[in-house]
């Protein structure tokens, strides 16, 4: 056994499955609330890395510090990117609530493909190179073939905003009111709490991680292009499948266990089929165990 | 004044939301500027937030009206019901104009028929499955592709020709789809929808890494064109050829799926899309159906497969991407899911509407996707909602107290 190799497998898993698990949690969340798939939330992601990367054009010819452009080019995504999931509830999804399963997820499909032409029309269709943004950290110099800064910084941040975001769902009133709608709607309507509130919340903070994710992942990867949205989403979305879809402790552990799993499929078997992994796992989940490794099965009431 | 008020801040929050890609653009180390874009989505978005609040009141108000049961057909239900001697001499006389068509106008101009066809078949297909059924499946395109590549391949090695490889491809296609159906029968709506997606895409990356087998990327090339009778035909008359033969295909399937909705296939599939349960206790084969309705509608997608091989000559993966699964549902869902009347119109609006127009071409994807949001969110039936048979009382009596409808 090379643990050379195995190691590099291991936390160039980790790095891919960070950001799996970013975005994962935007649909679990969404789906947690009100059992739609978000098929645009992968297209939010997209958005993020594009905002991100205009935002770093702007300010590099502005001569700002590359770690400055970082932070503020993630931020501004954020702010973008919770602005559109705001909006995209308010066009796409909110009027259909209550008509049935089918309808909302073909809007979902339309939104998604207008987010991908609007792109191709105000921007471009080609790939975009993204400026190498994350300064190379002295300390990890030792370590750096296997585990550049870029990974360091990814699985840093990711870590500290799904905590942030635990201790909110638990912690705060609004992520009370979050639970107790994904639990019951109706009753938590009945006791008080604003249900089109919680929604629009559930999608400005699903947007923002998707946005996250976007902007890291696109300056580790170092090209943006207007089709990254979808394989990424579908491979978010297998994320929240595979950890129990609804389930936020879930979606982060399927990311990591789809981005470490993909990692050594490629590493062992073959890098040819690397999508055709995560979509035969994404099949074979969604026969086999529904409720994914942390969800509890359902039982259907007549 | 509320609703001026209410426009400006839609208008206002839009014009922030699109600041950063339509307005800035990086090229080439200097920042440029496209305030103009600015402008158009301020009033784009102003006007369009009124008509956006007029419809969904509209909709409430229709709403309302059917729940009290005033209930008046539409201008297409009316067509669809008119005199059944009329719609007969009027798909006549249409059949007729499409068989001339091909001797009086281009090749180019018989090509996008053709297309408009193709999708036609394709469209019918799907709408066994979505619209009849009211499975939503994601994965039409990779049905399209076993039809095609069973067709190149089997030429390719075994020298089969175009007329072996129809009814081939078709087969190939139809036990595909019963294949992917058999597992993923137990799942609801979205998780099917789901696993037809990775399917779809599972199929376009095994052609596309299988290389041995399927030339990777590159794809087949030199597909044979038909024959007729072994003469050796133009590139013109080829293609007038292929105009009939899809021709008579799309009507064989347009007979065969409307045939298919009144029987008993067919009321058993729009019932298990009502309720599963009550079906089954009716005594409905729940899965022996579903495959039915899998095998059935793929089957199509595996003859257009075949004829669009034999058309282009030159197959590869990417005419076989998710895209062309979610174009080939913008048709049933626009023209109406389960109304095949409406497949036609839908598919004539995505091929046709494009091909005429050059201008819009270039906004047709953006357009196409916005309509199915509008569509779902304001006339989920469709352009042209689909109508069951219904069958009237003559007992006056019973008309009169309302029991018979």
């Amino acid at each position: 056994m090379d643990w050379q190799y195995f190691s590099e497998l291991f936390l160039g898993g980790l790095t891919r499955g960070s950001i799996y698990a970013l975005i994962a949690i935007g649909y679990t969340m969404v789906y947690g609330i009100i059992e739609l798939i978000n098929f645009a939330h992968g297209e939010v992601y997209m958005l993020g890395a594009f905002v991100g990367l205009i935002v770093a054009g702007v300010l590099g010819i502005m001569g700002f510090p590359a770690p400055a452009i970082l932070v503020l080019a993630a931020v501004v995504a954020i702010i973008y990117c919770a602005g559109y999931g705001y909006t995209m509830e308010k066009i796409a999804y909110k009027p259909l609530r209550g008509a049935g399963r089918l309808s909302p997820l073909i809007s979902a499909i339309g939104m998604s493909l207008f987010l991908q032409n609007y792109i191709i029309l105000a921007q471009t269709s080609d790939f975009m190179p993204f400026p190498r943004l994350i300064p190379d950290f002295a300390f990890l110099e030792p370590v750096a073939h296997v585990f550049g800064s870029s990974d360091f910084v990814i699985v840093a941040t990711s870590a500290l905003f799904m905590a942030a975001l635990t201790v909110f769902i638990k912690y705060t009133k609004m992520g009370k009111a979050m639970r107790a709608t994904a639990q019951n709607r109706k009753m938590a309507m009945l006791l008080g709490v604003d249900a089109d509130r919680v929604i629009s919340i559930t999608f400005i903070l699903g947007s923002s991680l998707a946005a996250l994710g976007g902007v890291l992942i696109a300056s580790h990867v170092g090209m943006v292009n207007f089709a990254i949205g979808f394989v990424a989403g579908i491979k978010a979305f297998t994320a929240a499948v595979l950890g129990g879809i609804g389930s936020i402790p879930g979606a982060m552990l399927g990311g990591l266990f789809l981005g470490l799993s993909e990692s050594f499929a490629t590493g062992y078997i073959s890098s040819d089929y690397e999508d055709v992994f995560a979509f035969t796992l994404l099949v074979v989940f969604l026969i086999f165990r529904p409720s994914g490794i942390m969800g509890k099965a359902k039982v259907e009431k007549v | 004044m509320q609703e001026l008020k209410k426009s400006v801040l839609v208008s206002l929050w839009f014009m922030f939301l699109t600041f950063p890609i339509m307005v800035v653009r990086v090229v080439e180390k200097s920042v440029v500027l496209r305030w103009e874009n600015l402008a158009w989505i301020g009033i784009g978005s102003f006007v369009l937030s009124f008509v956006w609040r007029w419809a969904l009141r509209r909709k409430e108000m229709g709403r309302a009206a059917s729940r009290e049961g005033a209930k008046n057909p539409g201008l297409m239900a009316q067509l669809a019901g008119a005199n059944p001697a009329l719609v007969r001499a009027g798909s006549a006389l249409l059949l007729v104009a499409f068989a001339v068509i091909p001797w009086l106008v281009t090749t180019y101009q018989t090509n996008i028929l053709i297309s408009f066809m193709l999708y036609v078949i394709l469209g019918l297909g799907l709408n066994v499955i979505v619209g009849i059924a009211g499975l939503l499946f994601l994965g039409h395109a990779a049905f399209y592709a076993i039809g095609a590549y069973s067709y190149a391949l089997l030429n390719q090695y075994f020298g089969l020709g175009f007329w072996v490889a129809l009814p081939v491809g078709g087969i190939v296609a139809s036990l595909a789809g019963v294949a992917l159906a058999f597992p993923v029968l137990r799942l609801r709506g979205d998780y099917l929808a789901i696993v037809t997606l990775g399917f779809g895409e599972i199929v376009r990356l095994v052609l596309e890494n299988w290389s041995s087998l399927t030339g990777g990327p590159s794809g087949v090339s030199n597909i044979p064109r038909p024959g007729l009778m072994n003469m050796e035909l133009s590139v013109a008359g080829a293609n007038i050829y292929i105009y009939y033969i899809v021709f008579v295909l799309a009507v064989i399937t347009i007979l065969a799926v409307s045939r298919l909705k009144d029987s008993r296939i067919g009321r058993a599939l729009q019932a298990l899309r009502e309720d599963e349960i009550a079906c089954e206790a009716m005594g409905i084969d729940r899965v022996g159906v579903k495959l039915m309705a899998f095998g059935l509608g793929t089957a199509w997608a595996g003859f257009a497969g075949v004829v669009f091989a034999a058309k282009t000559t030159f197959i590869n993966p990417a005419s076989f991407t998710f895209f062309e699964s979610a174009i080939i549902l913008s048709i049933v869902v626009l023209g109406g899911m389960g109304s095949n009347l409406g497949v036609i119109m839908g598919s004539a609006f995505l091929v046709l509407l494009p091909e005429y127009m050059r201008a819009f071409s270039e906004y047709r994807m953006i357009l196409f996707a916005a309509a199915m949001v509008l569509m779902m969110v304001f006339r989920p039936e469709g352009l042209i909602p689909a109508t069951g048979r219904r069958y009237e009382v003559n007992d006056p009596e019973l008309a009169a107290s309302g029991e018979g409808r």
